[in-house]
């Protein structure tokens, strides 16, 4: 809530590189010009890490913040890795065995 | 105007549906009329309705669960004695009532009984043992009681008006789909697991902060006790997994409701990942109900063995592995499903590194006890009798575990003894014993113990009578859930575990008769020191009943038995004086009436009442705003009035000093 | 218990460590609701190839709706930002105009949203056609509801300005819903990231 964390400066770094993060996928579905795998690939790829910019610029989650909301938001990427990657592997290795 | 609500959907059909009503109907009114009676409304309403003390949410939340676990108790009589008398017989309950009892009996037990009663004993003593004066978020405190409450009154309004689910506690897909279950059972079913689900995850929330950021200042993580622990991990645990079922339960009720094709038959549906999604909820919940019980039982064991708890940094080590653990192992729910191999030897292995935390926790009790000058109090009791029990249905559990054996074992009863096995020593059990054991903290005076040794005694030996018989029968081959039968050979048994039924009811009056007799001499039992143990936690620090602000100067905590330490220290009842007013919160009846309009929305929704749910909607809308537009929800507690309250209980412990020999034997 | 009465008719507010601890909860609040999305897009992932006799995903989607919604959310949470930073340096005039360009952001979101849902209802794809649309339609449309219910929260937000003015409790409701805006922009990176380019691809 200080203005370390919400500083103008902060704000507008974050939107340039988000923009860019949004941009870059859609340009290469747009466009096709790569392979489909490789644009899944940059999919992926860009929406990971526009959440980390989310997080660092917008949400204020940085070696500042206190460590309590980081470990809850560890905890919780842990559970959800758990609990889609469970999901998804029992679920289509259902589907396998049904073909 | 009243939706699919008319007057066919009152229990005229059937006998027993109409006696279980009329006793319903009749319960209530009785309440109604003995509160009016004694002109006790004003009272209710403005100490404990819209009371925002921990103390007596905490009250309220065991209330609530006693009363169901004696309608989940009936329900479990009635199958009982409808499957020792139905060889070739169609016994007393109809197929469709039979369903509807073992539908009910599941559902309340969780999550009316065994999760109120959890709550409730966490809201009493977990503030107190970590030396706060309040919970972190008071008002939502509030708002999770009455929901909890409005889902219990959804479940006993449905033996009044319609009918309940057939579909069991877990109600799958297809069958619970509206296809093949038109009615509104299923949809009461949803609507009490989502209200009361909603509450589940903000107590989870709740608590996750009151002990992570209301402890005394000086309190570390690896000083608090077990049960703050355990507590913890729980909140976890709800905050965390009650998602996932609201999300299954709101899928299945837009499957029902709105025509969706998340689990149907047809276009595309797939009934298979509502058992996934079900059980990744499922799982944790089943610590989420042990966990507490296990952190009473570490309060208990240390107290009356009279012992520093053997292995305190191991058990909290156990609890942490067991809050990770318990979200990767629920594939182990459906086995049989048909997922290759692999995937099935994952689960299992995970299931079976699961026992080895808990195998530490009995280990620790066990050494705890070991040379310790242990005190027969019920609450030990129930204790001991956990420890030997727990181990027949943990091993049970590790045999489950196996997927070839599941195979075999899979929906018999031998799968409903496993599951009562561990669930009745293993959570009920504790419960019991933290209300033996916190019963003095909270209304200041003792409970009777002639009556808790015997009702311990009915309810070991009818548990022991009513399940054993079913791991036997699952050998045998019954299925569970049948309400006749023509193989011969079961029927001795079943005629056993009846008897135990009987038993546990014998178990349970004996409960009541000790509530009576306790309150009837409370005079005689009062419990002046709030000490009555020579207690090592904090919450015996405080008078029993404690004031409202619990503490008047917050405790200074050096040591893991912070009470015991300060007594040792002889700083225990170090006389204060420079006191300070306290901020406390003002009660509210928002909370209240937030319950009522959860309920009404279930009920709306069950009966397709459109015009009421959006009322509803709108009522909770302008209550919600209401209150966070409002900045002053405190009142101040002036230092003048603590300062003579506190000058009183000193003068009480003055005249009431305890001796060594003085505590409870 | 009301045998105490307040000593003064002018109890305090809460206090800057409250407010902390109100911080707290609710972050773990978003993190429960993270959950929530979570297993919608498992589920989403799950069916998405179920889609019976309807329509795939790649006649439904059109992207270049989907990349204006996308800035829409994205202008709206720097909007916000800005509101968030106004408030912060008192400037009570700067936030009500951020927080109402925030909501002018907001609606063009949800308006474009309901023409999607409408027109694909229309033209056969509702959410009762087939596993694939259920899916679809329940993830996307959680996604608006709470975008629309912030909405309602930023329009109260807007009104305690006005009324109270920038007192410490509203600033910290303020700050909170911030982190509910901010964490609505993050699910939507996951949905046009595995709903609507996967399903465009395939």
């Amino acid at each position: 809530m200080d203005a370390q964390t919400h500083s103008a400066k902060k704000l507008i770094t974050g939107f340039i590189l988000a923009l860019i993060l949004t941009l870059i996928p859609f340009a290469a579905v747009w466009t096709m010009a790569f392979p489909v795998g490789v644009i899944f690939g940059i999919i992926a790829l860009c929406a990971v890490v526009q959440v980390g910019v989310h997080l660092y610029y917008f949400l204020g989650i940085n070696s500042k913040a206190p460590t309590e909301k980081v470990l809850a938001i560890c905890f919780a990427g842990i559970l959800i890795f758990l609990m889609v990657g469970g999901t998804l592997w029992i679920m289509f290795d259902l589907y396998e065995r049904m073909m | 105007m009243l939706g699919r609500l008319g007057f066919d959907a009152l229990p005229f059909y059937s006998a027993i549906a109409f006696g279980g009503a009329s006793i319903t109907v009749l319960g209530g009114l009785v309440v109604l009329l003995l509160v009016t009676y004694f002109g006790k409304w004003r009272y209710f309403w403005e100490e404990w309705l819209t009371s925002l003390d921990h103390k007596r949410i905490g009250i309220m939340y065991i209330a609530l669960a006693l009363v169901m676990l004696v309608r989940g108790f009936v329900d479990a009589l009635m199958m009982r004695s409808q499957q020792a008398i139905a060889l070739n017989s169609n016994g007393y309950l109809a197929p469709e009532h039979f369903d509807q009892v073992f539908s009910s009996h599941g559902t309340i037990m969780i999550f009316f009984m065994a999760m109120p009663f959890l709550t409730g004993l966490i809201n009493i003593v977990v503030p107190q043992q970590i030396g706060a004066r309040d919970v972190a978020f008071p008002f939502m405190n509030s708002i999770s009681l009455w929901l909890t409450a409005a889902g219990a009154a959804l479940v006993m309004v449905s033996l009044v008006i319609g009918k309940f689910s057939t579909a069991g506690w877990t109600g799958y897909p297809p069958y619970s789909g509206a296809e093949y279950s038109p009615g509104v059972g299923v949809d009461y079913w949803i609507w009490a697991l989502l209200v009361s689900g909603v509450g589940s995850t903000m107590t989870g929330i709740n608590f996750i902060v009151t002990i992570l950021k209301c402890r005394a200042p000086k309190m570390r993580l690896m000083q608090m006790p077990l049960f703050t622990w355990t507590t913890l991990c729980t909140s976890i645990l709800m905050a965390f997994a009650f998602p996932a079922l609201t999300v299954v339960a709101a899928m299945l009720g837009l499957d029902r409701i709105l025509g969706f094709h998340f689990f149907t038959n047809d276009a595309g549906g797939n009934m298979m990942n509502y058992a996934n999604l079900l059980w990744i909820w499922g799982h944790p919940e089943v610590y989420i109900l042990i966990l507490p019980a296990f952190g009473i039982y570490s309060e208990v064991t240390a107290t009356f063995s009279q012992k520093r708890l053997f292995g305190y940094a191991s058990l909290v080590y156990a609890t942490a592995a067991i809050t990770i653990l318990s979200f990767s192992v629920w594939l182990h729910h459906f086995f049989t499903m048909g997922s290759s191999p692999n995937v099935n030897a994952v689960f299992g292995i995970a299931t079976m590194i699961i026992a080895v935390p808990t195998g530490v926790k009995i280990f620790d009790w066990v050494f705890t006890m070991y040379k310790g000058r242990i005190i027969f109090h019920p609450a030990m009791l129930f204790t001991i009798g956990f420890l030997v029990t727990f181990v027949l249905g943990g091993v049970s559990g590790v045999l489950l575990a196996l997927p070839p054996a599941d195979y075999l074992m899979h929906n018999s009863t031998f799968l409903v003894a496993h599951f009562h096995n561990v669930l009745i020593p293993g959570a009920l059990f504790g419960y019991f014993a933290g209300f033996q054991y916190w019963f003095p903290k909270a209304t200041g005076f003792t409970l009777n113990k002639a009556w808790g040794v015997r009702s311990f005694w009915f309810w070991i030996i009818g548990f022991y009578l009513a399940f054993m018989p079913l791991y036997a029968l699952g050998f045998l081959g019954m299925s569970r859930r049948m309400e006749r039968y023509d193989v011969a050979e079961w029927q001795p048994y079943l005629i056993v575990a009846a008897v135990g039924a009987l038993s546990v009811l014998i178990g349970i009056f004996c409960q009541g008769m000790q509530l009576y007799v306790s309150i009837r001499d409370r005079n005689k039992n009062i419990d002046v020191t709030g000490d009555p143990y020579n207690g090592r936690t904090l919450e015996w620090q405080t008078s029993s009943p404690p004031a409202e602000y619990n503490f008047a100067k917050i405790p200074d905590v050096q040591e893991i038995d912070a009470f015991w330490d300060m007594k040792q220290r002889g700083v225990a009842y170090a006389p204060a004086s420079d006191y300070e007013d306290i901020h406390l919160p003002r009660n509210t009846g928002v909370g209240v009436i937030l319950g009522g309009l959860g309920f009404l929305i279930g009920f709306a929704v069950t009966w397709y009442i459109w015009w009421l749910v959006v009322l509803c909607v709108l009522g909770v809308a302008a209550c919600l705003i209401t209150r966070a537009s409002q900045d002053n929800t405190f009142e101040i507690i002036p230092a003048a009035e603590i300062e003579a309250h506190e000058k009183a209980r000193s003068k009480a412990l003055e005249e009431h000093k305890p001796a060594p020999g003085d505590f409870w034997t | 218990m009301n045998t105490y009465t307040p000593k003064s008719a002018g109890s305090p507010g809460p206090t800057e460590e409250t407010l902390d601890i109100r911080d707290l909860g609710f972050w773990i609040y978003l993190m429960t609701d993270a959950i929530i999305f979570s297993l919608l897009f498992a589920t989403y992932v799950v069916m998405f190839q179920n889609t019976a006799t309807g329509p795939v995903p790649s006649d439904v989607f059109d992207l270049e709706h989907v990349f204006a919604e996308t800035m829409f959310l994205l202008l709206s949470s720097v909007t916000f930002g800005f509101a968030s930073l106004a408030s912060i340096r008192e400037q009570k005039g700067h936030a009500i105009c951020w927080l109402l360009v925030t909501i002018v952001f907001g609606l063009g979101f949800i308006y474009l949203e309901v023409a999607e849902f409408i027109g694909m209802i229309q033209s056969g794809a509702g959410p009762q056609t087939s596993g694939f649309l259920s899916a679809f339609f329940t993830l996307v449309g959680t996604h608006g509801a709470h975008v629309s219910l912030g909405m309602v929260g930023i329009t109260v937000m807007i009104f305690q300005i006005l009324i109270k003015g920038l007192t410490s409790p509203v600033k910290s409701r303020l700050h909170r819903l911030g982190m509910f805006w901010h964490f609505l922009d993050i699910v939507w990176i996951g949905i046009f990231s595995i709903v609507y380019m996967p399903g465009w691809l395939i």
